[in-house]
């Protein structure tokens, strides 16, 4: 089970210059391998910044970043081996396909780690049905595939390395509801049965509670919480407050509270609401 | 961060250089490569010079950034200086070592074929890149070249190319920076290995830069149908270039440069570079 | 009032090729667009919602049926690429990447790109620009480079661009998709603004289902063909209409599509939080006295 630990973490960009600008201060978090992290924030309040810090893209102006209690930068030469111990899916990924099949593409990373034959060959075929792409697709040029499809195939690219931290930007991004619900089940079952460490970052609310066992908050280049993700909605005001919303089940769950029916202000899925609503009944 | 990378040098201002109308620029900059050339007295350099540095003073610019575009040139310096040094011949060698004779003209005509070249260099820059945008001086050039038009020459075409370009060169840097760390986190490596497989390495950056390169030169052709674009023709522009009496000024003030150049050369020239 | 638009029986094949035969993209869309009215479009990826919207903007034309566009049948023979002209003069679009739909490296250039096609005299296209500019609150930024805005913002000037050419009717094709909540919000506020206060005729498609539920009306497309349409409260009342073609019904419609399983009598059509809370302890208290007797 694999553990990230940020130790005074700051980062400040372009150092040096008059455009300095401080994106991450006083970072001290540790997340570990039990389930889905959520990593929320608005734009700018510097949670890409720290997520490219846990595979090596970006370097901590001051701090360290430990994986399993080893210091990632300890040997900056063999960075590399960090980015395969925690994979990383940008921002619309299907954007950085390249190979001429869907094999040679999911293939890519775990070349890089220096796989071949049968290994390579296990590892693509474990990582195409964690994406739950079908197998029949592995020879085509992924350019042929929908949007859905080629995102599963940047996931697959990345599960193929068999990474024990697995990070995603905003993974659902421009799908339709259909397909959000899809992608972000398959990463919850793989989270599951691969017993990686998974973190999300996202915009939305409303998926974050559905999928997340804990939430990382942040705002202005700070972390500002750090707890379960029923105990980070039941401070909706403070949520609010930096900019970001709650899901609209919460809104509702606090409305009935005023108006005379209190079912707690720990809800963030409609099943959860209607149990407690039901419930009450009794 | 890449972003904040200035095209052409541009530096933003308010000073008389930068208002000048860009056609005027243009026609300015012509006259003025044309005088630099005229020059060969001594004392029509010094004109020049003058002239220079008082572009640099009118620009507000910093002469500190003036001189240093002018780094990248001194190999191109030494070399003219070589050439002009050991090649020229005068009447009294000023030393002599072995087959190596050096002449008190050779000295003079290298020194004034480098202020050549840092003046040319200088006073264009000064009238386009530094105090003109890139898309002023596009809609410059196309209103300039506009008589063409007629001549079935594609100018409206070729100064949308140039905009498009301009506008999308930040947002295509922005995507090779994605697409690369994208593929750094899937272990590619760009910095070791022989050169063919660096060169190799690229490939997962290219293609998906080619890619997206379309798509985005597909959306955007279809939004501009949207907004109603058929081509230059009947088209009208927001911002018309007008020539004010401060533009016809300059254009005086260097076509007398010209002629005070052409002058100095013929009754004042002290020295006269011999070509 | 009359329509804008008015489709019937629609059809659209993208092209095949030797392996691959077309692509039925659109199967018979029956559509009535009227003037000054608010519609969301809803459907899955692969619905024909976008291919949809390029023929309302005669980008693509349609393989077969009937589509006028203010009065004119832009599908008889006689259509001249003059017709089509004037029909894109009053029908603009607003993408998805707001990126891809900008053209010069200065904000109000590119505001002023589609009044420039028009041709229309400068000091007119001046007056426009500033005035669309204002619309959308974006003044202040008329000299910057549009790539060092953020994504709201972009989009803001695209509409502002579309807005300046005066056109009766904006589609918006999931032009919020690529934005973050607060960009979202700028957008949809600024297209509410456009319809309510400049009499726009808007047409919105997008995933997200709260801001379907602004609109007067609501199309769900389907498989290339109208699922079903109505008003908010009309749509979103058949919950699982919706959850059966992959789409998804605000949270408060969900919650109270519950209740109403449990035996309460709720209405499914309620899409604001306070509202939904009190009817829900209204109906409850109901209920309870009921039982209580």
């Amino acid at each position: 089970m694999a553990t990230v630990k940020f130790e005074d973490i700051s980062y400040t960009y372009n150092k040096n210059t008059p455009y300095a600008a401080t994106a991450l201060s006083d970072i001290n978090i540790t997340v570990s391998g039990n389930g889905i992290t959520g990593l929320i924030g608005h734009t700018g309040s510097g949670k890409s910044t720290l997520v490219q810090m846990i595979n090596g893209l970006i370097k901590p102006t001051s701090g360290k970043v430990y994986i399993d209690g080893v210091d990632i930068w300890a040997e900056p030469k063999k960075i590399r081996n960090v980015r395969f111990k925690a994979g990383l899916v940008m921002q619309y990924p299907e954007h950085q396909l390249f190979a001429e099949t869907v094999e040679e593409d999911i293939a890519f990373g775990p070349r890089n780690m220096g796989l071949s034959g049968d290994a390579l060959k296990e590892r693509i075929m474990e990582a195409v049905r964690f994406s739950g792409l079908s197998p029949e697709l592995l020879s085509k040029s992924p350019f042929e595939l929908s949007g859905g499809q080629k995102r599963r195939v940047a996931l697959a690219g990345v599960m193929a390395m068999g990474p024990e931290i697995l990070i995603l930007d905003e993974p659902a991004a421009g799908l339709d509801p259909g397909g959000r619900r899809d992608i972000l089940g398959k990463i919850k079952s793989y989270a599951r049965e691969s017993g990686t460490c998974v973190i999300i970052v996202s915009h939305s609310m409303e998926d974050m509670a559905m999928y997340c066992d804990d939430l990382i908050v942040m705002a202005g280049g700070k972390v500002i919480m750090h707890a379960p993700t029923a105990e980070v909605f039941t401070h909706s005001e403070k949520l609010l407050s930096v900019g970001l919303d709650v899901p609209q089940i919460t809104k509702i769950a606090v409305a009935l509270g005023r108006n005379g029916i209190d079912i707690g202000e720990d809800i963030y899925t409609v099943g959860f609401a209607a149990e407690r609503l039901l419930g009450k009944e009794k | 961060m890449k972003q904040d990378i200035a095209f052409g040098q541009y530096c933003e201002g308010e000073s008389p250089l930068h208002r000048l109308d860009p056609r005027i620029k243009i026609v300015i900059t012509v006259l003025v490569i044309v005088t630099i050339f005229l020059a060969k007295s001594v004392s029509s350099f010094i004109l020049l010079t003058a002239f220079t540095v008082g572009l640099v003073l009118l620009s507000g610019i910093s002469p500190r950034i003036v001189l240093g575009s002018l780094k990248p040139l001194g190999f191109i310096i030494v070399f003219t200086a070589v050439i002009n040094i050991f090649w020229m011949t005068g009447e009294t060698p000023l030393f002599e070592l072995g087959f190596i004779r050096i002449y008190p003209e050779g000295l003079i005509n290298a020194a004034l074929i480098i202020l050549r070249i840092m003046l040319l260099l200088t006073a264009t820059s000064m009238f386009l890149t530094y105090t003109t945008t890139p898309i002023a001086l596009t809609d410059g050039l196309e209103q300039l070249l506009a008589p063409l038009k007629k001549l079935r020459v594609p100018v409206h075409e070729f100064s949308m190319m140039m905009t498009i370009a301009l506008r999308f060169i930040p947002t295509l840097m922005e995507e090779t920076e994605k697409i690369m760390n994208a593929q750094k986190a899937r272990g590619a490596d760009f910095t070791e290995g022989s050169l063919i497989s660096r060169a190799k390495a690229l490939i997962p950056i290219l293609i998906p830069l080619f890619i997206s390169s379309f798509r985005r030169a597909d959306e955007l052709a279809t939004a501009m149908e949207c907004r109603c674009y058929t081509g230059g023709e009947g088209r009208t522009r927001m911002n018309i270039l007008r020539t004010t009496a401060k533009d016809w000024l300059f254009t005086a003030a260097v076509a007398a440069l010209g002629v005070g150049i052409v002058l100095l050369n013929m009754y004042l020239p002290l020295y006269s570079l011999s070509m | 009032m009359s329509n804008i638009i008015h489709a019937k029986n629609l059809t659209y094949t993208y092209p095949g090729d030797e392996d691959s035969p077309g692509y039925p993209a659109l199967r018979g869309v029956d559509l009535d667009i009227e003037e000054g009215s608010f519609t969301a479009i809803l459907g899955h990826n692969g619905s024909g919602k976008s291919t949809l919207a390029k023929i309302l903007c005669m980008i693509n034309a349609p393989d077969g049926g009937e589509l006028t566009i203010l009065g004119k049948d832009m599908t008889s023979p006689e259509i001249t690429e003059r017709d089509i002209l004037d029909a894109r003069r009053q029908i603009g679009m607003v993408f998805q990447n707001p990126d891809n739909q900008l053209v010069a490296t200065i904000v109000e250039e590119d505001v002023a790109f589609g009044c420039e096609n028009l041709g229309l005299p400068s000091a007119e296209i001046r007056r426009r620009v500033d005035e669309a500019l204002d619309i959308v609150g974006m003044r202040k930024y008329a000299r910057h480079a549009p790539h060092k805005l953020s994504g709201g913002q972009k989009q803001r000037i695209a509409i502002a661009g579309t807005i300046a050419m005066k056109r009766k009717c904006i589609i918006f094709d999931e032009s919020t998709a690529m934005l973050d909540p607060k960009g979202r919000q700028e957008v949809m506020s600024t297209i509410e603004r456009l319809n309510r206060e400049e009499g726009i005729t808007v047409l919105i498609i997008t995933h997200h289902m709260n801001e379907a539920a602004m609109a007067d009306r609501i199309i769900v497309l389907s498989e290339g063909t109208v699922l079903t349409e109505g008003t908010p409260g009309e749509v979103f009342g058949n919950p699982e209409l919706l959850w059966s073609a992959d789409l998804d019904v605000p949270q408060t419609t969900e919650l109270l599509y519950k209740m109403r399983q449990a035996g309460y009598d709720v209405p499914l059509d309620i899409f604001d939080e306070e509202e939904c809370a009190r009817i829900i302890a209204e109906a409850m208290k109901k209920q309870q006295i009921r039982g209580n007797t």
